[in-house]
């Protein structure tokens, strides 16, 4: 009879190896979660907007969990701090409605059914819990909102901002969330090109954000991330002023996801740092 | 037009004369409202003509200039997306722009009555055809902003006081809500308007389907002259229409009440769908002609079988095609082996029962199911046996081969893997009921429904990975792709299920039963229902891409080869839909029902009927 053993663990674990080098055995690599994260201010504006949420869980023995890693990045806005405040409120509803109607009960039951809701219903209903959250409660604030539940290898997605998130394999950074903003809107329908977007002065007006009181649409995204691969999520004063090369290549070359981190915000930075600046990282680990 | 009587907010009109960036001349005020006005102008641009246009007035009251800038930036964006729109139902956009705190959309000026006028000027009813013509129109109108790309628009505003009539009787759609960018932050400003409205708009959804279902209103409210904004949302079940207008044919009643269902699932799926419906009304008669809509031709029908082969009996059960034979299973117990370019038969082989299992070809081996409880296994090119196994139940399921075993359930609740070239039980694993399901084989582990409502999946050696309990029986065969496994249930569910985990991400509700076993092409998954239609589902939302009507259950499995999906119907046809929109390309009319699935191969459809012929058709 198996035991349930569960453990949060921080953004860098320990390196695994360690023990060997003492000599003794060498203790199963670790199944969880591989991950780091970072927010920072940015050089130009005085507080920061941008909320971060990590959750990583995994747990052994009998009848096991797939690991499991709730990931959210929001990018607040508007006055009188309304902003960090839109931002913070999204996160921590969206995260305690997905933690209690998906994780919490998985882990005492044996089998899924189809009495409870899928994973895409819990996601978008997060979601439309955190808009009437900060519609009710932050007078004047939005918030741009992007999850990601990670199961195994698996990475459910619901997003609404132009914050986004990506995957990385070893060469190239997809994009898998669409931005809602203004001007990717009027690419999508042909009257804008992509160079022109690039340099568009209203690049950043969204059409869709959470809080602002009409009706919300939820993106949700499935995609496998295979093993060794990275999924990104960031808001948009990263991917705003560093290339898709530039983040692909310091991700690559960082010795640890958080110094990878560290390193994307510094070149955020470097690139004049205009707004605030969030990114996770996750590793998919070996299946 | 749409325009609210809040009086006061809207001050100080464009006087007659005044010009509007030095080329609109405004002729008078048309309509008045909260935050806009309306006036007929001129546009000087063509000095030799006379050119009249409508020119709206919005105001941008928002307080700090952020606001401001955005409301500004959303109405240009709307308006841009509304420019590039081109129907005859929809009034073209010719220009819009700024000065100050308004804002102007330049309009083709519709020269009629709005529908709420028209039916306040009518004495009595307006007749049957008439509503149905209109209703026809809009339909067409509907199908073409819900088929907008990349994404559809939805108009969410229908009300007769939208629908303008022009004098040539063509129903134009005016006022597509571009004020609402100015009212930003102000709580309450669903875009809509109660009473036409359904109940999901007011949870924010915006689906094409609350169109549907405010037509519905709109028709309710033009054959009844009830004005829903008068009575309780919702309550229109309450309010029958015959009661209040007993001229309207019963037709009819239940095409507005389908429109008018409360879940939006129950609805039409598709203005194009409601559009089918109406024309064929007998008061649509007289207007069948003057709107296009897509419905099926006889020319549809020219297909003719490259041969057909007859068995003894009924053929249920799938070909399968290996080189260059066929082989099938029918009811009068044979295992058929047939040439599969001629249709010349080859060799059978007879077991103790009927056989609705699809054979699979291994290794030269050719392996089925019969109902005499055993599976066969027979050399592919000689139908001599192999070798048999026995179990303690009939057996439906198709058997899978793979890493040189071959699996299958049997009625006797276990999933059997059997060694192909030995035919010894590697293992059985019991399940809660009946397996009639066919496993879907992956990687790392094995899928398979049963009748008590249990998907499995088993792992390479037989133990249990995770359970998934479905409502009720799940005899459909799951198909697995992009990690994630899919299948029907009797429950009326395709389930999308995540095939590490076991953990749902979606479903979707049909009407029926689905024994049908789904197909996953490019993001989509194909799956028939006992509610007579083949469903397109997103393979990663679960969400409605098309659904095509048939006229019976569809029960067989979907095949898609090149761009085109082919299914039978217990209709007795053969169907073939374009993958991308569900367009019926055509239609093979067999003598029975086809519960059989069909096979693709060597550019050829394979498919049995229950009129006992295999077919073989051209793609």
């Amino acid at each position: 009879m198996g035991f349930l053993r569960n453990w949060l663990r921080g953004p860098d674990p320990p390196a695994a190896g360690t023990a060997a080098a003492a000599g003794q055995r060498r203790p199963p690599a670790p199944s969880g979660l591989d991950v780091g994260w970072a927010t920072d201010v940015g050089t130009i504006r005085d507080h920061n907007e941008d909320s971060v949420l990590v959750m990583s869980a995994a747990q052994e023995g009998d009848d096991r969990q797939p690991p499991f890693g709730l990931f959210i990045v929001a990018d607040g806005m508007g006055g009188h701090r309304a902003g960090e405040a839109a931002s913070s409120l999204a996160a921590r509803v969206a995260a305690h409605h997905i933690t209690r109607r998906c994780y919490l009960p998985a882990l005492i039951r044996t089998e899924s059914d189809a009495y409870q809701p899928s994973l895409n219903e819990i996601l978008v209903d997060a979601v439309l819990a955190a808009d009437d959250a900060v519609s009710q409660h932050v007078r004047g604030g939005g918030t741009t909102l992007t999850c990601a539940l990670v199961l195994g290898s698996q990475a459910y997605i619901a997003h609404v901002g132009d914050s986004r998130a990506c995957l990385l394999n070893e060469t190239r950074l997809e994009q898998i969330t669409h931005d809602h903003t203004l001007v990717e809107r009027l690419v999508e329908n042909g009257q804008l090109t992509a160079e022109e977007a690039a340099s568009h002065p209203q690049k950043n007006v969204l059409y869709r954000a959470v809080g602002q009181g009409s009706p919300l649409e939820v993106d949700t995204h499935v995609r496998r991330i295979p093993h060794g691969n990275h999924l990104m999520l960031c808001s948009d004063g990263l991917w705003n002023v560093v290339s898709n090369a530039d983040i692909t290549r310091l991700i690559q070359e960082a010795p640890t996801l958080h110094a990878a981190c560290q390193n994307l915000v510094a070149a955020a930075n470097t690139a004049g740092g205009p707004d605030n600046i969030t990114v996770i990282l996750w590793r998919s680990p070996p299946g | 037009m749409s325009v609210h009587s809040e009086p006061g907010v809207m001050e100080g009109h464009l006087p007659e004369g005044c010009l509007l960036r030095d080329r609109y001349r405004v002729l008078g005020l048309l309509a008045v409202g909260g935050m806009s006005a309306v006036y007929k102008a001129q546009d000087l641009r063509f000095p030799n003509v006379r050119r009249i246009c409508a020119v709206k007035e919005m105001v941008n009251s928002a307080d700090s200039p952020e606001t401001r800038a955005i409301a500004l930036r959303n109405f240009e964006r709307e308006t841009s997306i509304l420019a590039s729109l081109s129907h005859p139902g929809i009034v073209q956009i010719y220009n819009c722009f700024t000065e100050g705190k308004r804002s102007y959309v330049v309009l083709e000026f519709v020269q009629g009555k709005d529908l709420e006028t028209v039916l306040s000027e009518t004495r009595g009813f307006l007749s049957e055809g008439q509503v149905v013509n209109w209703a026809l129109q809009i339909c067409a109108v509907l199908e073409y902003l819900h088929s907008h790309e990349p994404r559809p628009i939805v108009f969410r505003d229908i009300k007769p006081s939208n629908l303008m009539l022009d004098n040539h009787g063509q129903i134009r759609l005016i006022d597509f809500g571009i004020a609402k960018v100015f009212n930003t932050g102000e709580k309450g400003t669903m875009i809509g308007t109660e009473g036409y409205s359904p109940p999901e708009q007011y949870r924010g959804v915006a689906d094409p389907r609350v169109d549907i279902y405010a037509l519905g209103a709109t028709l309710h409210h033009l054959l009844t002259k009830r004005d829903p904004r008068t009575e309780p949302p919702f309550t229109f079940d309450t309010c029958p229409i015959q009661e209040a207008n007993p001229s309207v044919s019963l037709e009819l009643v239940k095409v507005v009440h389908r429109a008018l269902e409360y879940d939006v699932d129950d609805r039409y799926l598709s203005a194009a769908e409601m559009g089918r419906a109406l024309t064929n009304l007998p008061s649509a008669g007289s207007s069948k002609a003057t709107v296009r809509l897509e419905t099926p031709t006889d020319h549809l029908n020219g297909v003719t079988p490259l041969w057909r082969f007859a068995s003894e009996d009924e053929i249920r059960s799938s070909p399968a095609v290996d080189n260059r034979t066929l082989y099938v299973g029918a009811y009068d117990h044979n295992l058929y082996a047939l040439d599969a370019e001629t249709g010349e038969f080859l060799w059978k082989y007879p077991t103790g029962g009927g056989i609705a299992s699809s054979p699979c070809v291994y290794e030269g081996i050719a392996l089925f199911g019969s109902v005499d409880h055993a599976l066969y296994a027979v050399d592919a090119d000689t139908g001599r046996v192999r070798w048999t196994c026995p179990t303690q139940g009939k057996v439906w399921s198709s058997p899978r081969a793979a890493f040189g075993h071959v699996f299958f359930g049997s009625d006797d609740r276990h999933l059997y893997a059997v060694n192909v070239q030995g035919g010894r039980v590697a293992w059985k694993f019991e399940a809660d009921g009946k397996v009639r399901s066919s496993p879907a084989v992956g990687e790392e582990a094995i899928y398979v429904g049963c009748e008590a409502g249990t998907l499995y999946a088993v792992d390479m050696s037989g133990n249990t990975r995770w359970r998934f309990r479905a409502r009720r029986g799940v005899t459909s065969s799951p198909a697995l792709a992009r990690e994630m496994v899919y299948v029907g249930g009797r429950d009326r569910y395709v389930y999308g299920v995540d095939a590490q985990s076991g953990w749902l991400i979606w479903r979707y509700r049909t009407g029926g039963p689905v024994i049908s076993s789904p197909t996953v092409d490019d993001k989509v998954v194909f799956i028939g229902s006992a509610d007579g239609h083949l469903y397109a589902l997103d393979a990663e939302t679960g969400r409605l891409v098309w659904r095509h009507a048939t006229g019976s259950q569809v029960t067989s499995s979907p095949v898609v080869f090149n761009d085109s999906v082919y299914f039978g119907s217990v209709d007795g046809y053969v169907h073939s839909l374009d993958t991308q929109t569900g367009d019926l390309r055509w239609r093979f009319q067999t003598g029975g029902q086809v519960t059989s699935s069909p096979t693709a191969a060597h550019g050829l459809i394979y498919i049995g009927s229950s009129d006992r012929y295999v077919y073989a058709l051209p793609a």
